[in-house]
């Protein structure tokens, strides 16, 4: 069809350039400089639920790249795949749960020493060494 | 009987480690708007809690809320939700049809009386007109009013079952109503919006699977979490409206730089709902986002409320300009009917003076 050339279009995807931002994400990475300065001076870890926040496009983008990526990456197949990596500043933890079709069900921003998801859970490790204990007792019963 | 496990032991029995519970409990605590620190809090309760039996009756509506509701796919945490509670009846997404699956509703009404959950989607036609929405020849009304006698909580999903809806517009040919207008005598949590946003469904079912309440409600009886904030309040264009930047057209350049809608009808300031938050499949957009202000579908009345694309500050009379000529011409009217009527009385008086 002639004329449709004459609309411009803009995609908002391509890299917009800074003055477009819409300014979430300066704020949130204030309060994670916040949370970090209370990590070291009293132990207390934060948690930042990424859902609850306005962001217009490309502001959780903006903060992504801000943090970067660091060192550590982890992996945890669950309910759907989830990953925990840590950004460029220790102990600035990106929590990201997916579900079974790789949607997003949950994004976090953990400031802590080590997000408790990584860790084992007593219960499982319960039910582990239950296990272990079987399968060696059928094997010496063998 | 699957009602008396906790949701933990259906967990357990689906094989999931705790560490996926730790994550089921997370996405369920951000599902219901919690603070990420209530976690442990929501894990505890949902440990514990006991599947409650869910009985769905959709009434006269698009299937637009399940279609909503669905439109996720296990294994998900909203799956998961739907495991954890017992969901005794549906008869749009269930295999069972006909006498068994009327039987089914029965025999779950029966054996859970007074602690099922009843979730309606679609608005029902009132006793009068009770014949306009039926299933398997029983009114809705009917359906309603003796579902709703068991019930310890209902959920009306969607704006059709809170408040009416599309049925209700201008003129309710079949007095359709709201879930609130006919059960007065049960808790009752209005989940609204055409259709409610997926999240916000399964957020209000896992607060109640969690805490076995119902969450803090507004005065239209929707939950404060998800409804308490208005999209204006929470939209990312809200720096343009401040700066009094609006596109004035959809294909404008104020439009194309993405700036505020409201002079091209945007409801944001009197709707309130999570869209401009949780946005619509996945977090991926909602309507703004898009380029196209709200339309107010969470609202009561909305498709009654004028235009979609006049802006609120006009109201009913039209725009600011036809409002300012309308005024001015209705002075001129007004001046011109009274010359008129001089010029009347004088030509009468002349007649009977001749």
């Amino acid at each position: 069809m002639s004329g449709l050339e004459g609309i411009s279009v803009k995609v908002e995807s391509s890299g917009c350039s800074e003055t477009e931002s819409w300014g979430n994400a300066v704020p949130i990475l204030h309060e994670i400089r916040h949370a970090l300065a209370r990590l070291l001076e009293q132990g207390e870890a934060t948690i930042i639920d990424l859902r609850s926040i306005p962001m217009g496009p490309g502001d959780e983008r903006r903060l992504f790249d801000a943090l970067g990526e660091g060192e550590l990456r982890a992996e945890l197949d669950a309910l759907g795949r989830s990953t925990i990596r840590e950004s460029r500043y220790p102990a600035v933890w990106i929590v990201e749960h997916f579900n079974g079709n790789d949607e997003v069900v949950g994004r976090f921003v953990e400031i802590t020493w080590i997000p408790s998801i990584l860790q084992a859970q007593a219960e499982d490790v319960r039910a582990g060494l239950d296990s272990l204990a079987e399968s060696l007792a059928a094997d010496a019963g063998k | 009987m699957a009602a008396s496990k906790t949701v933990g032991d259906v967990l357990r029995a689906r094989g999931v480690s705790r560490r996926g519970f730790m994550k089921f409990c997370a996405a369920t605590a951000s599902l219901m708007a919690l603070p990420p620190g209530m976690v442990n809090a929501v894990a505890a309760a949902l440990e514990k809690a006991r599947r409650p039996s869910v009985l769905w009756l959709p009434f006269q509506e698009c299937t637009g809320c399940t279609e909503s509701l669905t439109r996720s796919h296990s294994p998900t945490v909203e799956g998961l939700i739907f495991d954890a509670i017992s969901l005794d009846y549906h008869h749009t997404l269930q295999a069972a049809a006909g006498h068994q699956a009327e039987a089914a509703l029965h025999a779950a009404m029966e054996e859970n009386y007074g602690n099922y959950l009843l979730l309606v989607d679609g608005s029902i036609p009132s006793k009068d007109k009770a014949f306009y929405s039926c299933t398997a020849g029983v009114s809705h009304y009917d359906m309603l009013v003796e579902a709703a006698k068991g019930a310890a909580a209902l959920v009306a999903i969607g704006t059709c079952a809170a408040y009416g809806g599309l049925p209700r517009a201008n003129p309710n040919p079949t007095g359709a109503v709201g879930v609130q207008d006919i059960i007065k005598d049960k808790p009752i949590i209005n989940v609204s919006g055409c259709p409610p946003i997926p999240v916000v469904i399964t957020g209000v079912l896992a607060h109640y699977l969690t805490f076995g309440t119902i969450p803090e409600l507004d005065k239209y009886g929707r939950p404060m979490a998800f409804f308490g904030q208005n999209i204006h309040d929470r939209c990312y264009r809200r720096p343009f409206y401040d700066r009094g930047e609006f596109a004035e057209t959809f294909d404008d350049e104020g439009a194309k730089k993405g700036y505020c809608l409201y002079k091209l009808g945007c409801k944001g300031p009197t709707t309130y709902n999570a869209c401009a938050t949780a946005k619509w499949n996945s977090g991926v957009s909602f309507p703004v986002q898009s380029g196209h202000g709200c339309i107010g579908c969470s609202e009561p009345d909305f498709w009654d409320k004028g235009s979609f694309y006049r802006p609120l500050s006009a109201g009913y009379w039209g725009d600011a300009k036809t409002v300012g000529i309308a005024g001015a011409a209705g002075a001129a009217i007004g001046l011109a009917a009274a010359a008129a009527a001089r010029s009347r009385q004088k030509k009468a008086q002349k007649e009977e003076q001749a």
